[in-house]
Protein backbone atom coordinates (compact mmCIF):
# COMPACT_ATOMS: atom_id res chain seq x y z
CA UNK A 1 0.00 0.00 0.00
CA UNK A 2 3.02 2.24 0.94
CA UNK A 3 5.01 1.84 -2.44
CA UNK A 4 1.94 2.26 -4.32
CA UNK A 5 1.11 5.64 -2.52
CA UNK A 6 4.85 6.61 -3.11
CA UNK A 7 4.79 5.57 -6.73
CA UNK A 8 1.54 7.67 -6.87
CA UNK A 9 3.39 10.55 -5.47
CA UNK A 10 6.58 10.39 -7.16
CA UNK A 11 4.26 10.55 -10.67
CA UNK A 12 2.41 13.81 -9.39
CA UNK A 13 5.40 15.20 -8.34
CA UNK A 14 7.32 14.71 -11.69
CA UNK A 15 4.41 15.38 -13.60
CA UNK A 16 3.46 18.61 -11.44
CA UNK A 17 6.87 20.18 -10.72
CA UNK A 18 9.12 18.80 -13.85
CA UNK A 19 6.00 20.56 -16.44
CA UNK A 20 7.62 24.28 -16.05
CA UNK A 21 11.41 22.79 -16.57
CA UNK A 22 10.26 21.02 -19.31
CA UNK A 23 9.10 24.32 -20.54
CA UNK A 24 12.11 26.28 -19.70
CA UNK A 25 14.44 23.49 -21.24
CA UNK A 26 12.80 23.82 -24.92
CA UNK A 27 12.69 27.57 -24.84
CA UNK A 28 16.54 27.34 -23.35
CA UNK A 29 17.55 25.02 -25.98
CA UNK A 30 15.90 27.16 -28.81
CA UNK A 31 17.07 30.63 -27.54
CA UNK A 32 20.99 28.90 -27.91
CA UNK A 33 20.14 27.44 -31.17
CA UNK A 34 19.04 30.85 -32.17
CA UNK A 35 22.15 32.29 -31.00
CA UNK A 36 20.53 34.27 -28.20
CA UNK A 37 21.17 33.45 -23.88
CA UNK A 38 18.22 33.01 -23.30
CA UNK A 39 16.21 33.04 -20.15
CA UNK A 40 17.44 30.10 -17.62
CA UNK A 41 15.63 26.88 -17.20
CA UNK A 42 13.94 27.81 -14.13
CA UNK A 43 12.31 31.17 -16.02
CA UNK A 44 8.91 29.38 -16.49
CA UNK A 45 9.03 28.73 -12.50
CA UNK A 46 9.23 32.51 -12.17
CA UNK A 47 6.42 33.41 -14.14
CA UNK A 48 3.95 31.13 -12.77
CA UNK A 49 4.84 32.29 -9.46
CA UNK A 50 4.50 36.01 -10.86
CA UNK A 51 0.73 35.46 -12.46
CA UNK A 52 -0.08 33.70 -8.64
CA UNK A 53 0.25 36.69 -6.86
CA UNK A 54 -1.56 38.70 -9.40
CA UNK A 55 -4.95 40.49 -10.03
CA UNK A 56 -7.31 38.65 -12.18
CA UNK A 57 -9.34 40.28 -14.39
CA UNK A 58 -12.58 38.73 -15.28
CA UNK A 59 -14.88 40.22 -18.06
CA UNK A 60 -18.14 40.66 -17.05
CA UNK A 61 -19.61 38.89 -20.27
CA UNK A 62 -18.36 35.77 -19.13
CA UNK A 63 -19.94 33.17 -17.23
CA UNK A 64 -19.20 30.60 -14.55
CA UNK A 65 -17.14 28.58 -17.80
CA UNK A 66 -14.71 30.65 -17.84
CA UNK A 67 -13.32 30.47 -13.91
CA UNK A 68 -13.88 26.30 -13.86
CA UNK A 69 -12.07 25.79 -17.16
CA UNK A 70 -8.42 26.12 -15.80
CA UNK A 71 -9.08 24.19 -12.26
CA UNK A 72 -10.87 21.70 -15.18
CA UNK A 73 -7.20 21.85 -17.01
CA UNK A 74 -5.15 21.06 -13.85
CA UNK A 75 -7.15 18.65 -12.63
CA UNK A 76 -7.65 16.45 -15.79
CA UNK A 77 -3.67 16.77 -16.35
CA UNK A 78 -3.14 15.75 -12.20
CA UNK A 79 -5.08 12.97 -12.90
CA UNK A 80 -3.76 11.92 -16.26
CA UNK A 81 -0.44 11.78 -14.14
CA UNK A 82 -1.48 9.29 -12.00
CA UNK A 83 -2.87 7.08 -14.90
CA UNK A 84 -0.09 7.11 -17.18
CA UNK A 85 2.86 4.03 -17.00
CA UNK A 86 5.69 7.10 -15.67
CA UNK A 87 7.93 4.66 -13.86
CA UNK A 88 6.30 0.90 -13.84
CA UNK A 89 4.74 -1.37 -15.67
CA UNK A 90 2.35 -1.68 -12.68
CA UNK A 91 0.84 2.09 -12.32
CA UNK A 92 -1.03 1.48 -9.11
CA UNK A 93 -4.10 3.53 -10.67
CA UNK A 94 -3.39 1.83 -13.76
CA UNK A 95 -6.69 0.04 -13.89
CA UNK A 96 -8.70 3.23 -13.72
CA UNK A 97 -8.45 3.65 -17.44
CA UNK A 98 -6.65 2.66 -20.26
CA UNK A 99 -5.12 4.59 -23.35
CA UNK A 100 -8.79 5.92 -24.77
CA UNK A 101 -9.51 7.00 -21.11
CA UNK A 102 -6.24 8.94 -21.24
CA UNK A 103 -7.43 10.61 -24.58
CA UNK A 104 -10.31 11.66 -23.90
CA UNK A 105 -9.32 13.15 -20.64
CA UNK A 106 -7.70 15.34 -22.88
CA UNK A 107 -10.10 16.52 -25.08
CA UNK A 108 -12.53 17.08 -22.50
CA UNK A 109 -9.76 19.99 -21.36
CA UNK A 110 -9.58 20.76 -25.12
CA UNK A 111 -13.16 20.97 -25.39
CA UNK A 112 -13.71 22.97 -22.36
CA UNK A 113 -10.54 25.29 -23.43
CA UNK A 114 -12.72 26.28 -26.53
CA UNK A 115 -16.15 26.90 -24.54
CA UNK A 116 -13.71 29.40 -22.55
CA UNK A 117 -12.03 31.18 -25.27
CA UNK A 118 -15.55 31.77 -26.90
CA UNK A 119 -17.12 32.84 -23.54
CA UNK A 120 -15.67 36.23 -23.58
CA UNK A 121 -17.16 36.63 -26.71
CA UNK A 122 -13.81 38.01 -27.95
CA UNK A 123 -13.53 37.55 -31.63
CA UNK A 124 -9.98 36.31 -31.49
CA UNK A 125 -11.12 33.72 -28.99
CA UNK A 126 -13.90 32.40 -30.89
CA UNK A 127 -11.12 32.16 -34.03
CA UNK A 128 -8.83 29.99 -31.73
CA UNK A 129 -11.60 27.88 -30.26
CA UNK A 130 -12.75 26.86 -34.23
CA UNK A 131 -9.77 26.13 -34.95
CA UNK A 132 -8.16 24.29 -31.81
CA UNK A 133 -12.00 21.97 -32.43
CA UNK A 134 -10.74 21.81 -36.14
CA UNK A 135 -6.87 20.32 -35.01
CA UNK A 136 -8.37 18.22 -32.47
CA UNK A 137 -11.44 16.88 -35.12
CA UNK A 138 -8.43 15.99 -37.42
CA UNK A 139 -5.89 14.64 -34.88
CA UNK A 140 -8.17 12.35 -33.08
CA UNK A 141 -9.00 9.80 -35.76
CA UNK A 142 -5.01 9.52 -35.82
CA UNK A 143 -4.69 9.17 -32.02
CA UNK A 144 -7.26 6.36 -32.20
CA UNK A 145 -5.96 4.64 -34.94
CA UNK A 146 -1.84 4.83 -33.53
CA UNK A 147 -3.80 3.23 -30.60
CA UNK A 148 -5.27 0.86 -32.41
CA UNK A 149 -1.99 -0.35 -33.77
CA UNK A 150 -0.28 -1.00 -30.69
CA UNK A 151 -3.18 -2.46 -28.73
CA UNK A 152 -3.38 -4.63 -31.70
CA UNK A 153 -0.27 -6.40 -31.58
CA UNK A 154 -0.60 -6.52 -27.78
CA UNK A 155 -4.25 -7.47 -27.58
CA UNK A 156 -4.62 -5.03 -24.95
CA UNK A 157 -5.49 -1.14 -24.42
CA UNK A 158 -3.97 -0.71 -21.32
CA UNK A 159 -1.20 1.13 -21.50
CA UNK A 160 0.54 -0.75 -18.39
CA UNK A 161 0.22 -3.87 -20.67
CA UNK A 162 1.76 -2.35 -23.90
CA UNK A 163 4.92 -0.82 -22.45
CA UNK A 164 5.35 -3.97 -20.27
CA UNK A 165 5.23 -6.19 -23.70
CA UNK A 166 7.57 -3.61 -25.04
CA UNK A 167 10.09 -3.86 -22.43
CA UNK A 168 10.62 -7.18 -22.50
CA UNK A 169 9.96 -7.97 -26.40
CA UNK A 170 12.20 -5.80 -27.30
CA UNK A 171 12.00 -6.89 -31.51
CA UNK A 172 8.38 -5.30 -31.06
CA UNK A 173 10.11 -1.95 -31.09
CA UNK A 174 11.60 -2.73 -34.41
CA UNK A 175 8.59 -3.84 -36.48
CA UNK A 176 7.09 -1.06 -38.89
CA UNK A 177 3.89 -1.13 -37.31
CA UNK A 178 5.47 0.03 -34.05
CA UNK A 179 7.58 2.84 -35.74
CA UNK A 180 4.51 3.71 -38.42
CA UNK A 181 2.69 4.10 -35.29
CA UNK A 182 5.59 6.67 -33.50
CA UNK A 183 5.36 8.92 -36.38
CA UNK A 184 1.68 9.10 -36.56
CA UNK A 185 2.02 9.84 -33.11
CA UNK A 186 4.67 12.26 -32.72
CA UNK A 187 2.60 14.48 -35.09
CA UNK A 188 -0.41 14.27 -33.53
CA UNK A 189 1.49 15.10 -29.80
CA UNK A 190 3.05 17.81 -31.48
CA UNK A 191 -0.71 19.08 -32.95
CA UNK A 192 -2.25 18.26 -29.27
CA UNK A 193 0.02 20.30 -27.30
CA UNK A 194 0.44 23.08 -29.69
CA UNK A 195 3.93 23.17 -31.33
CA UNK A 196 5.36 24.12 -34.69
CA UNK A 197 4.51 23.35 -37.25
CA UNK A 198 1.00 22.96 -35.84
CA UNK A 199 0.87 26.19 -34.16
CA UNK A 200 3.85 28.45 -32.95
CA UNK A 201 4.09 29.11 -28.80
CA UNK A 202 6.14 31.73 -28.96
CA UNK A 203 4.07 33.90 -31.22
CA UNK A 204 2.25 37.27 -30.81
CA UNK A 205 0.46 37.75 -33.93
CA UNK A 206 -3.29 36.82 -33.06
CA UNK A 207 -4.46 35.69 -36.64
CA UNK A 208 -1.64 33.03 -36.21
CA UNK A 209 -3.10 31.86 -33.03
CA UNK A 210 -4.47 28.44 -31.79
CA UNK A 211 -3.64 27.61 -28.41
CA UNK A 212 -2.96 31.03 -27.10
CA UNK A 213 -5.88 32.50 -29.23
CA UNK A 214 -8.11 31.42 -26.77
CA UNK A 215 -6.57 32.04 -23.50
CA UNK A 216 -6.48 35.86 -24.67
CA UNK A 217 -8.86 37.42 -21.71
CA UNK A 218 -7.33 34.51 -18.67
CA UNK A 219 -4.71 36.55 -16.48
CA UNK A 220 -3.19 36.21 -13.03
CA UNK A 221 -4.40 33.01 -10.95
CA UNK A 222 -6.25 31.57 -14.09
CA UNK A 223 -3.66 32.35 -16.48
CA UNK A 224 -1.22 30.37 -14.22
CA UNK A 225 -3.10 27.19 -14.35
CA UNK A 226 -3.54 27.32 -17.77
CA UNK A 227 0.06 27.39 -18.39
CA UNK A 228 1.04 25.39 -15.84
CA UNK A 229 -1.64 22.58 -17.49
CA UNK A 230 -0.10 23.07 -20.83
CA UNK A 231 3.44 21.94 -19.42
CA UNK A 232 1.73 19.11 -17.97
CA UNK A 233 0.12 18.05 -21.21
CA UNK A 234 3.55 18.30 -22.58
CA UNK A 235 5.22 16.57 -20.06
CA UNK A 236 2.85 13.51 -20.16
CA UNK A 237 3.05 12.87 -24.04
CA UNK A 238 6.67 13.61 -23.88
CA UNK A 239 6.60 10.60 -21.22
CA UNK A 240 4.00 8.50 -23.27
CA UNK A 241 6.13 8.84 -26.02
CA UNK A 242 9.15 7.72 -24.68
CA UNK A 243 7.36 4.68 -22.66
CA UNK A 244 5.17 3.45 -25.05
CA UNK A 245 7.76 3.69 -28.10
CA UNK A 246 11.20 3.39 -26.30
CA UNK A 247 9.91 1.48 -23.23
CA UNK A 248 14.06 1.45 -22.04
CA UNK A 249 14.58 1.60 -18.07
CA UNK A 250 11.08 1.33 -16.92
CA UNK A 251 10.89 -0.48 -14.12
CA UNK A 252 8.93 -3.97 -14.18
CA UNK A 253 9.20 -5.04 -10.88
CA UNK A 254 8.55 -2.37 -7.76
CA UNK A 255 11.93 -2.19 -5.83
CA UNK A 256 13.39 1.26 -4.87
CA UNK A 257 16.07 0.79 -7.26
CA UNK A 258 14.02 -0.32 -10.03
CA UNK A 259 12.31 2.95 -9.95
CA UNK A 260 15.16 4.61 -8.99
CA UNK A 261 16.46 3.87 -12.48
CA UNK A 262 13.45 4.41 -14.40
CA UNK A 263 12.96 7.86 -12.62
CA UNK A 264 16.60 8.95 -14.32
CA UNK A 265 15.40 7.35 -17.36
CA UNK A 266 12.31 9.30 -17.90
CA UNK A 267 14.54 12.41 -17.36
CA UNK A 268 16.61 11.36 -19.62
CA UNK A 269 14.12 9.98 -22.67
CA UNK A 270 12.08 13.39 -22.06
CA UNK A 271 14.76 15.63 -22.20
CA UNK A 272 16.27 14.45 -25.42
CA UNK A 273 12.53 14.30 -27.05
CA UNK A 274 12.41 17.90 -25.46
CA UNK A 275 15.85 18.85 -27.16
CA UNK A 276 14.56 17.49 -30.33
CA UNK A 277 11.19 19.55 -30.22
CA UNK A 278 13.21 22.31 -29.89
CA UNK A 279 15.76 21.54 -33.22
CA UNK A 280 12.42 20.45 -35.04
CA UNK A 281 11.09 24.15 -34.11
CA UNK A 282 13.94 25.99 -35.31
CA UNK A 283 14.60 24.19 -38.65
CA UNK A 284 10.57 24.09 -39.78
CA UNK A 285 8.57 27.38 -40.14
CA UNK A 286 4.37 27.06 -38.94
CA UNK A 287 2.57 25.77 -41.44
CA UNK A 288 -0.55 27.62 -43.19
CA UNK A 289 -3.30 27.13 -41.64
CA UNK A 290 -5.15 25.28 -44.53
CA UNK A 291 -2.14 23.39 -45.02
CA UNK A 292 -2.61 21.58 -41.44
CA UNK A 293 -5.05 18.87 -42.92
CA UNK A 294 -2.50 17.59 -45.47
CA UNK A 295 -0.37 16.77 -42.25
CA UNK A 296 -2.59 15.58 -40.01
CA UNK A 297 -4.25 13.28 -42.37
CA UNK A 298 -0.69 12.37 -43.19
CA UNK A 299 -0.28 11.33 -40.25
CA UNK A 300 -3.37 9.53 -40.17
CA UNK A 301 -2.14 7.21 -43.26
CA UNK A 302 0.35 6.42 -41.28
CA UNK A 303 -1.12 5.75 -38.27
CA UNK A 304 -3.61 3.21 -40.93
CA UNK A 305 -0.53 2.01 -42.54
CA UNK A 306 0.99 0.69 -38.98
CA UNK A 307 -2.44 -1.06 -38.58
CA UNK A 308 -2.83 -2.72 -41.92
CA UNK A 309 1.46 -3.67 -41.22
CA UNK A 310 -0.20 -5.70 -38.19
CA UNK A 311 -2.08 -7.92 -40.46
CA UNK A 312 1.19 -8.86 -42.67
CA UNK A 313 3.56 -8.34 -40.71
CA UNK A 314 2.87 -11.39 -37.73
CA UNK B 1 18.69 20.57 -42.40
CA UNK B 2 22.13 19.68 -42.06
CA UNK B 3 23.37 23.03 -43.62
CA UNK B 4 20.97 24.95 -40.87
CA UNK B 5 22.54 22.41 -38.08
CA UNK B 6 26.23 23.47 -39.12
CA UNK B 7 25.67 27.19 -39.48
CA UNK B 8 23.75 27.03 -35.81
CA UNK B 9 26.47 24.79 -34.52
CA UNK B 10 29.47 27.08 -35.85
CA UNK B 11 27.41 30.54 -34.77
CA UNK B 12 28.53 31.75 -31.43
CA UNK B 13 25.54 33.35 -28.90
CA UNK B 14 25.76 36.60 -30.64
CA UNK B 15 23.83 38.39 -27.53
CA UNK B 16 25.93 41.15 -26.49
CA UNK B 17 26.46 42.21 -22.79
CA UNK B 18 24.38 45.39 -22.21
CA UNK B 19 26.90 48.25 -22.31
CA UNK B 20 25.30 51.16 -20.49
CA UNK B 21 22.82 53.51 -21.74
CA UNK B 22 24.13 56.18 -24.10
CA UNK B 23 22.63 58.97 -21.83
CA UNK B 24 20.91 58.17 -19.14
CA UNK B 25 19.65 61.75 -18.75
CA UNK B 26 17.11 60.41 -21.36
CA UNK B 27 15.47 58.55 -18.69
CA UNK B 28 12.62 60.40 -16.41
CA UNK B 29 11.60 58.72 -13.12
CA UNK B 30 7.75 59.96 -12.89
CA UNK B 31 6.68 60.46 -8.76
CA UNK B 32 4.73 57.31 -8.73
CA UNK B 33 6.95 54.50 -7.49
CA UNK B 34 5.67 50.89 -7.95
CA UNK B 35 5.50 49.04 -4.38
CA UNK B 36 8.34 46.84 -2.90
CA UNK B 37 6.86 43.61 -3.49
CA UNK B 38 5.75 44.00 -7.35
CA UNK B 39 9.70 44.91 -7.90
CA UNK B 40 10.45 41.78 -6.14
CA UNK B 41 8.07 39.53 -8.76
CA UNK B 42 9.00 41.57 -11.55
CA UNK B 43 12.52 41.26 -11.37
CA UNK B 44 12.37 38.00 -11.96
CA UNK B 45 9.31 37.50 -14.70
CA UNK B 46 8.32 41.04 -16.40
CA UNK B 47 5.40 40.53 -19.45
CA UNK B 48 5.57 43.18 -21.53
CA UNK B 49 2.65 44.57 -24.00
CA UNK B 50 3.15 47.56 -26.64
CA UNK B 51 1.09 49.69 -27.31
CA UNK B 52 1.15 51.87 -30.80
CA UNK B 53 -0.55 55.48 -29.14
CA UNK B 54 0.33 56.99 -32.83
CA UNK B 55 3.61 56.67 -32.94
CA UNK B 56 5.71 57.21 -36.29
CA UNK B 57 6.62 53.08 -36.02
CA UNK B 58 10.11 54.64 -35.47
CA UNK B 59 10.30 53.47 -31.80
CA UNK B 60 8.67 50.49 -32.78
CA UNK B 61 11.63 49.21 -35.08
CA UNK B 62 14.05 50.40 -31.50
CA UNK B 63 11.74 47.96 -29.59
CA UNK B 64 10.87 45.64 -31.86
CA UNK B 65 15.16 45.14 -31.45
CA UNK B 66 15.10 44.18 -28.39
CA UNK B 67 13.68 40.50 -29.27
CA UNK B 68 16.93 39.63 -31.64
CA UNK B 69 19.64 37.87 -30.43
CA UNK B 70 21.76 40.64 -30.19
CA UNK B 71 19.60 42.04 -27.53
CA UNK B 72 17.97 39.04 -27.03
CA UNK B 73 15.35 40.55 -23.88
CA UNK B 74 14.24 37.30 -22.78
CA UNK B 75 17.67 36.46 -20.85
CA UNK B 76 16.44 39.10 -18.60
CA UNK B 77 13.07 36.88 -17.89
CA UNK B 78 11.15 39.38 -20.19
CA UNK B 79 9.21 38.73 -23.02
CA UNK B 80 6.37 40.38 -24.97
CA UNK B 81 2.71 39.01 -24.87
CA UNK B 82 0.08 39.79 -26.84
CA UNK B 83 -2.62 40.40 -24.55
CA UNK B 84 -2.90 43.27 -22.05
CA UNK B 85 -4.18 40.73 -19.71
CA UNK B 86 -1.17 38.33 -19.81
CA UNK B 87 1.29 41.90 -19.23
CA UNK B 88 3.06 43.49 -16.16
CA UNK B 89 4.22 46.61 -17.92
CA UNK B 90 2.38 48.74 -20.96
CA UNK B 91 5.42 49.88 -23.27
CA UNK B 92 3.56 52.74 -24.61
CA UNK B 93 4.73 54.52 -27.67
CA UNK B 94 3.88 57.97 -30.03
CA UNK B 95 1.74 61.27 -29.20
CA UNK B 96 -1.71 60.01 -27.80
CA UNK B 97 -4.15 60.45 -30.64
CA UNK B 98 -7.69 61.17 -30.30
CA UNK B 99 -8.97 57.59 -31.93
CA UNK B 100 -6.40 55.86 -30.01
CA UNK B 101 -6.72 57.78 -26.49
CA UNK B 102 -9.95 55.19 -25.36
CA UNK B 103 -8.18 52.32 -26.17
CA UNK B 104 -5.21 52.99 -24.32
CA UNK B 105 -7.30 54.19 -21.48
CA UNK B 106 -9.27 50.39 -21.80
CA UNK B 107 -5.86 48.89 -22.39
CA UNK B 108 -4.28 50.40 -18.55
CA UNK B 109 -7.73 48.80 -17.22
CA UNK B 110 -7.60 45.83 -19.02
CA UNK B 111 -3.93 44.69 -17.41
CA UNK B 112 -4.35 43.64 -13.99
CA UNK B 113 -2.64 45.12 -10.89
CA UNK B 114 0.44 45.69 -10.11
CA UNK B 115 1.60 47.11 -13.49
CA UNK B 116 3.86 49.53 -14.62
CA UNK B 117 3.48 51.97 -17.95
CA UNK B 118 6.96 53.01 -19.88
CA UNK B 119 6.21 55.64 -22.04
CA UNK B 120 9.06 55.19 -24.67
CA UNK B 121 10.53 58.08 -27.40
CA UNK B 122 9.84 62.32 -27.28
CA UNK B 123 6.09 62.13 -28.46
CA UNK B 124 5.48 59.56 -25.64
CA UNK B 125 6.94 61.93 -23.17
CA UNK B 126 5.46 65.83 -24.83
CA UNK B 127 4.36 64.58 -28.24
CA UNK B 128 7.53 65.83 -30.06
CA UNK B 129 7.02 67.37 -33.14
CA UNK B 130 3.22 66.37 -33.02
CA UNK B 131 2.85 68.64 -30.36
CA UNK B 132 -0.25 70.74 -31.21
CA UNK B 133 -1.43 68.66 -33.67
CA UNK B 134 -5.58 68.98 -33.95
CA UNK B 135 -5.37 64.77 -34.21
CA UNK B 136 -2.97 64.52 -30.61
CA UNK B 137 -5.09 64.43 -27.30
CA UNK B 138 -1.20 65.12 -25.41
CA UNK B 139 1.22 62.90 -24.22
CA UNK B 140 0.66 59.35 -22.64
CA UNK B 141 0.81 60.56 -19.27
CA UNK B 142 -2.49 63.00 -20.02
CA UNK B 143 -4.04 59.82 -19.86
CA UNK B 144 -2.84 56.86 -17.84
CA UNK B 145 -0.37 57.31 -14.71
CA UNK B 146 3.18 56.91 -16.37
CA UNK B 147 5.94 55.26 -14.08
CA UNK B 148 9.39 55.97 -16.62
CA UNK B 149 9.54 58.13 -19.66
CA UNK B 150 12.09 57.16 -21.97
CA UNK B 151 13.53 60.14 -24.61
CA UNK B 152 14.78 59.76 -27.80
CA UNK B 153 13.60 60.08 -31.19
CA UNK B 154 13.89 57.39 -31.40
CA UNK B 155 15.72 56.00 -28.31
CA UNK B 156 18.26 53.57 -28.69
CA UNK B 157 17.43 49.44 -27.44
CA UNK B 158 19.75 49.99 -24.69
CA UNK B 159 18.11 52.95 -23.39
CA UNK B 160 14.30 51.56 -23.93
CA UNK B 161 15.63 48.83 -21.72
CA UNK B 162 17.47 50.87 -19.12
CA UNK B 163 14.14 52.43 -18.79
CA UNK B 164 12.24 49.51 -18.08
CA UNK B 165 14.83 48.59 -15.67
CA UNK B 166 14.90 51.73 -14.43
CA UNK B 167 10.89 51.17 -14.00
CA UNK B 168 11.94 47.91 -11.43
CA UNK B 169 15.05 49.40 -9.77
CA UNK B 170 16.84 47.50 -11.02
CA UNK B 171 19.65 49.20 -12.95
CA UNK B 172 22.57 47.42 -11.75
CA UNK B 173 20.85 43.73 -13.11
CA UNK B 174 22.91 43.50 -16.20
CA UNK B 175 26.62 43.40 -14.33
CA UNK B 176 24.65 40.52 -11.73
CA UNK B 177 23.21 38.60 -14.71
CA UNK B 178 26.77 38.49 -16.68
CA UNK B 179 29.24 39.65 -13.77
CA UNK B 180 31.95 38.17 -16.08
CA UNK B 181 31.44 40.32 -19.59
CA UNK B 182 32.73 43.54 -18.99
CA UNK B 183 30.79 46.21 -20.87
CA UNK B 184 31.29 46.77 -24.20
CA UNK B 185 32.56 50.08 -25.43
Amino acid sequence: MITKIAIETIQLLIVGLGAPLLVGLVRRVKARLQGRRGAGVLQPYADLRKLLAKEAVVSETTSWIFRFTPYLLVATMLLSALLVPLLTTRTPLGFLGNIIVLMYLFLLGTFFLALAGLDAGSAFGGMGSSREMAVAALAEPTVMIAIFAMALRVGNTELDEIVRRGATDSLLLLTPGHLLAFLAFFIVALAETGRLPVDNPATHLELTMIHEAMVLEYSGRYLMLIEWAAGMKLLIFLALLSNLFFPWGVALTVTPAAVAVACVALVLKVGALAVGIAMLETAVAKLRLFRLPALLSGSFALALLAVVSFLFVK
Amino acid sequence: MRALLRKIWTTPVVAEPLAPADDDRQIEAMARQVDARAQRLFGRSLHIREVDAGSCNGCELEIGALNNPYYDLERFGMHFVASPRHADCLLVTGPVTRNMADPLKRTYDATPDPKIVVAVGDCARDCGIFAGGYGVVGPVSAIVPVDVVVGGCPPTPQLILAGILAALDRRGTFQRIHPTDGPIA
